[in-house]
């Protein structure tokens, strides 16, 4: 596959990653990530450190299925949504059919009310598969600036 | 009022000796909350400063907070912790602004006067002046001067201070049940697994009694029912201490019916109520009490869980009236191998910030403190279980509740 090819399936891939959450197309999020993956999101701090624990971690498709049905379902907390803007995406290399991949994301949060808040700002770190196409998530780690989160975090990043 | 918070007396009326009926304006008053600072954080209270862990080493340092008030905790040379308030004796600067780190002494940045690591004032820059000019005056003594020093004292590898000289020990202050329950779940070398910070748009309180509420969790959290997660029996209890802020309550888990629950589950086909990978909840008994749930509090601001394989130290710490911060601080232990250190990361998706089963205490301080906006007269009832803060072997009440407020009315004078 050639390079032009490569970064624009891996903006195809970004682009709709942000799309379906900030259009509340939540079940059609885990599509994006292969199974097994790994999804961490994780303050810098933390993150620098060496240290794992993150907000929040799924090792599978189906973890990331479950955080759906339960943010639908079960745990309540105001209804509010998401506006991604993401940076720079910036392909850092290809390792085989795995493509290392770097952005910046800001998240705007807009409460049910109408209140729009910064809510994070953090860089994207991607291995993407592109084996097949349409190309899949095998990792990201969403490395949060702060380690302060207002209120709670109920929608995937 | 001076914001030493020493008003002449509560501007809080309660509606009897009572601790089941508590008013509302203690959530919104600003007067009292400058007189819980006094009171209870600079009062005779044990606070959680940081793990022994982090100051592995002499001259290693950790920046924080009780209360409102800023702290330094640090190891010296002979191998004892010890903490002080952040605070310059010259100018009131300041002193350490790194969260943590490790050094010889620490130096203020405003006018370079240095203190050991016991707090004592070793320098003062041009103490004789410059070619003889200026300089402190002739009787100024440097022994005379230091950092105000807390007591320190530290258990299960949790290092605690206290402002107050009449704080009794800590062990006597967490009471005999309290003890063994820390030690209980602190019962090996703690890792730091990581940390994170929750900004909560409620008053410290709101949320300290949500953790001492019992009486919420099967209600307000939906995530176990609504997939179905083995419940059965979970017989349990609620210690409380002689003073009433101190508690642990607890559950057991028959961790083989949960087994043999979930193998028989997986040959059902309503699979949209089951979780599509259950690695989130399979815990191991890794205390072999069968306790899967043990929720700890230290009057006034810590708390220490133990959910499943999820261990954690919270801490609340108040800032402004309607505001606050949790600290999530995740161990693990050392003798934790890969296997083991997998299952806590897992299962920590039901804690914290997203917890599958925390993350509605995040907001429902908040909305109490907005229904109290200028709404506050009357008072909240805390009766479940009755009107004493007494032991109790069931957990639907709210004891633990009262309680704390039996502490805190103690400590408030009121």
């Amino acid at each position: 596959m050639d390079d032009i090819a490569i970064r624009l399936g891996v903006h195809e891939l970004i682009g709709d990653y942000a799309e379906r959450i900030d259009e509340d197309r939540l079940e059609a999020w885990p599509e994006l990530f292969a199974d097994p993956c790994r999804y961490l999101i994780i303050s810098r701090a933390n993150h620098e450190a060496g240290m794992r624990q993150g907000v929040i971690y799924a090792a599978s498709r189906g973890m990331l299925l479950d955080r759906v049905f339960s943010i639908r379902r079960a745990n309540i907390f105001e209804p509010h949504r998401y506006r991604h803007v993401v940076g720079p995406i910036r392909l850092k290399a290809v390792e085989g059919s795995v493509a290392v991949v770097q952005s910046n994301f800001l998240a705007v949060r807009i409460m049910h009310d109408g209140a729009t808040t910064l809510f994070a700002s953090g860089r994207y770190l991607d291995r993407i598969d592109i084996a097949a196409t349409p190309f899949r998530f095998s990792e990201r780690v969403v490395v949060l600036d702060s380690d302060k989160i207002d209120t709670l975090l109920a929608i995937p990043l | 009022m001076s914001q030493s918070g020493l008003a002449a007396s509560p501007t809080v009326t309660w509606p009897s000796n009572g601790i089941s009926e508590v008013p509302f304006r203690l959530y919104t008053d600003p007067e009292q909350y400058a007189r819980e600072q006094e009171r209870l954080f600079k009062g005779p209270t044990w606070n959680y400063l940081c793990l022994a862990v982090e100051l592995g080493k002499p001259g290693d340092y950790v920046a924080t907070t009780i209360g409102e008030t800023a702290v330094i905790v640090v190891r010296d040379r002979a191998g004892a912790i010890n903490a002080f308030v952040n605070r310059c004796a010259h100018r009131g600067n300041l002193l350490c602004i790194e969260r943590a780190g490790s050094t010889s002494e620490f130096s203020c940045i405003y006018h370079g006067w240095t203190y050991d690591l016991a707090g004592q004032l070793t320098g003062v820059a041009f103490e004789h002046g410059v070619k003889r000019q200026g300089g402190m005056p002739a009787e100024f003594r440097k022994e005379e001067h230091r950092l105000q020093r807390l007591r320190v004292s530290e258990l299960g590898g949790l290092v605690f201070g206290t402002f107050s000289e009449a704080t009794p020990d800590l062990e006597t202050y967490l009471g005999p049940d309290v003890t063994r329950g820390l030690l209980r779940v602190m019962n090996r070398t703690p890792v730091l697994l990581g940390r994170s910070t929750q900004a909560m748009p409620n008053n410290w309180k709101l949320y300290f009694e949500n953790v001492k509420d019992t009486y919420h969790a099967s209600i307000l959290h939906l995530f176990l029912t609504t997939f179905r997660i083995n419940r059965l029996s979970m017989p349990g209890g609620i210690y409380i201490d002689r003073q009433g802020g101190n508690h642990y309550s607890y559950a057991k888990l028959d961790y083989a019916a949960e087994d043999a629950d979930y193998k028989a589950a997986a040959l059902r086909a309503d699979s949209e109520f089951q979780l599509q990978d259950r690695s989130v909840v399979e815990s191991i008994d890794e205390y072999g009490d069968g306790v899967s749930v043990q929720i700890l509090t230290v009057f006034p601001g810590m708390v220490l869980q133990q959910v499943r394989n999820t261990i954690a130290v919270r801490v609340i710490r108040p800032r402004g009236v309607d505001k606050a911060e949790l600290e999530w601080i995740h161990l693990g232990f050392d003798t934790d191998d890969e296997a083991m250190t997998e299952r806590r990361l897992r299962q920590g998706n039901l804690i914290g910030a997203a917890g599958y089963i925390s993350m509605e205490d995040g907001c429902v301080g908040g909305f109490v403190q907005r229904a109290l906006q200028y709404n506050d007269a009357g008072a909240g009832l805390v009766m479940m279980g009755g009107h004493e803060a007494e032991s109790q072997d069931f957990r639907a009440s709210e004891a633990a509740i009262r309680g704390f407020w039996k502490h805190y009315r103690t400590l408030m004078g009121e």
